[in-house]
């Protein structure tokens, strides 16, 4: 960087108005970013509530009762709390994985193929590890080949992308087919145990559990894969806000021609994103392969991949919020088995959905109802 | 404020009167006020952000005020809709046209209140009309052709028959000069005032002051949302306008003396800082953009390229700054640059001020400190990261230098207004260590205070020994700062003058393409 020339005088003879009002005008705008980043998602919420309400008493049951009953069996005992960390867990990776991608301004409908590819890559690595290695030796190894894994199938869509502009929503739902496909195949043709659908056992590295510790977390998934959860967030927004690459990545997401214009290669950008978000989910296939049941099976995971893509949303691609979300979404799933005897499991379902629909268009509502409350409160 | 004492005008065409209007914090207009008389001319005039626009937007129903009235032709309208608006013959001719290029001419006019014959368009009827339309008026366009294949003068001539169309007798056009030829310019005034002798109104928005002088009757000065002025054009100076307009003296473009030939120059004999050599452009539809273009930078020269909008000019910026592929030589002070990608090629010495401030120059969303480093992102690191603190003061003391407003590092650049926005983009790319300035547009949408500022910075770097590319859609800008004129017209240079020989007379033909040299 040069110097600045000490020549370069400023004009103007008075100081602007703007100038004094600039603290106000810092606050005002710092305000209106937390407002944007946080009503979105608790104006969905409420709007779930009420739909949900109205579902209960549908079914003849009290909301009240119901929604108490979904708290206890989730948040409510050890158990329940323990299974919303294990599903909340494998989305926090995904999220991650789609809101790194909405980042770059690209979407990533991939991240169910690639989950599941990161999964099968960590198991194969499993049955050739000998057994006996202590696992934070292994770890890396698994972490590594489920990033590869998933990392894989995510460049597949980014290459395509910048070199031929293939659209990458198009290439990753069809990626998803082929992927899941050739999975299942490879499976049931080769590695699986005699009438399952799953491979055999891993021989090392099996993480350990919460329950190991915690004995009231007995028979709950929960395992140390959270710690893993925890670290990615922790890295994802160290890289997103505070490097260079995650600068331009942004700046690539928000205006690509800006980003050409400041020395980025978008193509490039585009590429490495999708590979890198691939391999986010592929590393969440280690919750299940190393934490929980320490095989591959067939859809170990079905639907955590495009749940990834509610959480988010939901979340507005911040790792803070995708990790609130992900623990939202966990708890509806585990909340639906602990409803089921009062009202269908499915309507826990529709409640995820209206919650991603109201996200979806609140959005721009929200900031609209906001000016418009401003403005009659200033006059 | 507004002047009642006019007897001649018993009726108004238009009376606006405190006029407020508010966009979340930002008071657009705050009592602003407009009384325009039946068949004049009439030049609203205001720096960038006076709230011109947003109270000719008002007037023709797409915002509805806060508080105040309006009438026109003497019935008060006040909040109508734009339907009613377009009812009562009020029609307005945006900066960015809104046609659609796949469609003819005839289509464009009739779209939104299509001739049908049952449930079939009825072309030869829109074709008729628009023929009639052009005898009337004077507005010639060829109703067949696409919209795609006119030219931006003819675009806009389409854009007002549309208006006029739909019974437009009261015209408001938003700055409608700023993609047209001197020429083009004169045949709009004509237009213009042969609407005005059919007993048209026309309010004109405008910036730049000798056209004002040049067309209209009667002026409104506006200045921070608020009328400021209000004075017949006889007897005016555009000193005093601008006085109105910016509430102090300013040196200004149209009277600015081009100060003389730099030394380099008369020396003759020096290499040459920036070498283009046979240059060419492919556009994405396969037709050539720029077309074997040769030209040399001294170092301490600015070459201002003057040349409607559209002939080429933006894509031999964005070849040189690496934007665009091309074929050709480009070299800086010997160097070759055609292997060399955008940010080597600005390590290399090339500082660039793009012409879209809102889509290259800046990342709206980043804060100002943020965009202070953009394209230098690679040297502000520590490790992996950016260094934060290297950010900070490298921003706070070029917002100082820069007089950037407000002086909050952490705002984003959304938050600023035009002029201070591109206060950013200059202050980096002036204050980046570079041997050759491409500057595109580099006033464009920018107040008269904020130009000034601008231009001196770029005498200055002149000054220091850079070489300056100018690339201007504003002919007084390019014969203000340019020590040779080159014209572009159809991605070829058909003139390059020195500044002693460039006028507005001896350009013009060669702006439109009537004339070749070189």
């Amino acid at each position: 960087m040069s110097a600045v020339e000490p020549t370069m005088m400023p004009v103007g003879d008075t100081p602007s108005p703007a100038e004094t009002a600039s603290t106000s005008d810092r606050r005002a705008s710092r305000r209106a970013v937390i407002e944007e980043a946080v009503l979105p998602p608790l104006v969905a919420l409420l709007l779930a509530a009420v739909v949900g309400d109205a579902l209960i008493l549908s079914f003849g049951q009290s909301p009240g009762a119901v929604y108490r009953l979904l708290l206890d069996g989730t948040w409510g005992n050890a158990y329940g709390f323990g299974q919303v960390l294990y599903k909340a867990t494998t989305l926090v990776f995904t999220g991650l994985a789609v809101g790194l991608g909405l980042r770059a301004g690209l979407f990533n409908i991939g991240a169910e193929s690639q989950l599941a590819a990161g999964g099968f890559c960590a198991a194969l690595v499993g049955l050739l590890l000998p057994a006996g290695i202590p696992s934070l030796l292994c770890l890396p190894i698994y972490i590594i080949a489920g990033a590869l894994g998933g990392g894989v199938v995510g460049a597949v869509p980014g290459v395509l992308k910048a070199r031929f502009g293939a659209h990458e929503v198009i290439v990753t739902i069809m990626l998803n087919f082929i992927v899941l496909a050739l999975l299942n195949y490879l499976t049931s043709t080769r590695l699986h145990v005699p009438d399952t659908l799953h491979t055999a056992e891993i021989g090392s590295g099996a993480l350990p559990r919460v329950s190991d510790a915690v004995s009231s977390f007995q028979g709950s998934a929960a395992n140390a894969t959270i710690v893993l959860a925890l670290l990615a967030m922790v890295a994802l927004w160290w890289f997103l806000f505070r490097t260079r690459r995650g600068f331009e990545l942004r700046a690539v997401g928000l205006q690509p021609h800006a980003a050409e214009y400041a020395g980025v290669n978008v193509g490039s950008v585009t590429w490495r994103a999708l590979a890198i978000s691939g391999a986010i989910a592929g590393i969440g296939g280690l919750n299940y392969v190393l934490g929980y049941k320490h095989y591959y099976e067939e859809g170990f995971a079905t639907g955590a991949g495009f749940l990834g893509i509610a959480v988010a949303l939901v979340g507005r691609s911040h790792p803070i919020g995708i990790g609130l979300a992900a623990l939202l979404f966990a708890t509806l799933s585990q909340g639906g088995l602990a409803v089921n005897a009062l009202v269908p499991k499915q309507m826990v379902d529709v409640l995820q959905a209206v919650v991603i629909l109201a996200v979806a268009t609140s959005v721009p509502e929200v900031r609209r109802l906001l000016r418009g409350a401003r403005r009659s409160a200033e006059r | 404020m507004a002047d009642p004492s006019a007897p001649a005008a018993p009726t108004p065409a238009i009376r606006l009167r405190d006029i407020v209007k508010s966009f979340g914090p930002v008071q657009a207009n705050r009592g602003a006020e407009l009384e325009v008389a039946r068949g004049e001319i009439h030049a609203l005039v205001g720096e960038n952000g006076a709230g011109k626009s947003t109270l000719m937007r008002v007037l023709a129903g797409m915002y509805a005020p806060n508080s105040g009235h309006m009438a026109v032709d003497g019935r008060d309208v006040t909040g109508w809709t734009t339907a009613d608006a377009i009812a009562a013959g009020v029609g307005m001719v945006h900066q960015h046209f809104m046609l659609v290029p796949t469609l003819t001419v005839a289509e464009n006019v009739m779209l939104g209140s299509e001739l049908t014959r049952g449930p079939v368009l009825d072309r030869a009827a829109a074709e008729q009309a628009v023929r009639e339309l052009s005898e009337r008026t004077g507005l010639v366009v060829p109703p067949r052709a696409l919209v795609s294949e006119l030219s931006v003068g003819q675009a806009q001539r389409v854009e007002i028959l549309k208006t006029l169309y739909r019974g437009a007798k009261i015209l408001v056009l938003d700055e409608p000069t700023a993609v047209l030829s001197p020429p083009e310019v004169q045949e709009l005034w004509t237009v213009l005032r042969a609407l005005r002798d059919q007993g048209g109104t026309i309010v004109l928005i405008t910036h730049k002051l000798d056209e004002v002088i040049d067309v209209s009757e009667t002026i409104t000065v506006m200045r921070a949302g608020r009328t400021v002025a209000h004075m017949p054009t006889a007897g005016t100076t555009p000193q005093a306008i601008a006085r109105a307009m910016v509430g102090r003296d300013v040196a200004l473009a149209l009277d600015a003396e081009y100060t003389g030939v730099p030394a380099v120059q008369q020396l003759g004999a020096v290499p040459a800082m920036l070498e283009v050599r046979d240059l060419s452009v492919i556009g994405a539809a396969g037709q050539p953009m720029v077309r074997n273009i040769e030209f040399s930078i001294a170092p301490g020269e600015i070459l201002g390229i003057a040349g409607v909008e559209g002939n080429g000019q933006t894509e031999l910026i964005e070849a040189i700054a690496g934007l665009r592929a091309a074929t050709g030589t480009i070299a800086l002070g010997g160097r070759d640059l055609m292997p060399l990608g955008v940010r080597q090629r600005g390590d290399a010495g090339l500082s660039h001020i793009p012409e879209d401030r809102h889509e290259r120059a800046l990342v709206l969303d980043y804060s100002v400190a943020e965009n202070l480093i953009l394209g230098q992102q690679h040297r502000f690191t520590r490790g992996a990261a950016l260094d934060a603190g290297r950010i900070l003061s490298h921003a706070r003391s070029l917002i100082a230098h820069y007089d950037i407003r407000p002086t909050d590092p952490a705002l984003p650049a959304r938050a600023l207004s035009g002029g201070n926005q591109q206060k950013i983009v200059v202050a980096r790319e002036l204050s980046r260590d570079f041997k050759v300035l491409l500057a595109a547009q580099p006033t464009r949408g920018v107040d008269v205070g904020a130009i000034e500022f601008i231009h001196t910075r770029l005498r200055e770097a002149r000054d220091q020994g850079k070489a300056v590319l100018l690339v201007s859609a504003d002919l007084s800008e390019v014969l203000a700062l340019s020590d040779r004129v080159a014209v572009m017209y159809g991605g070829r240079i058909v003139a390059l003058l020195p500044r002693s020989d460039a006028s507005p007379e001896t350009l013009g033909p060669y702006m439109t393409g009537a004339e070749r040299a070189a």
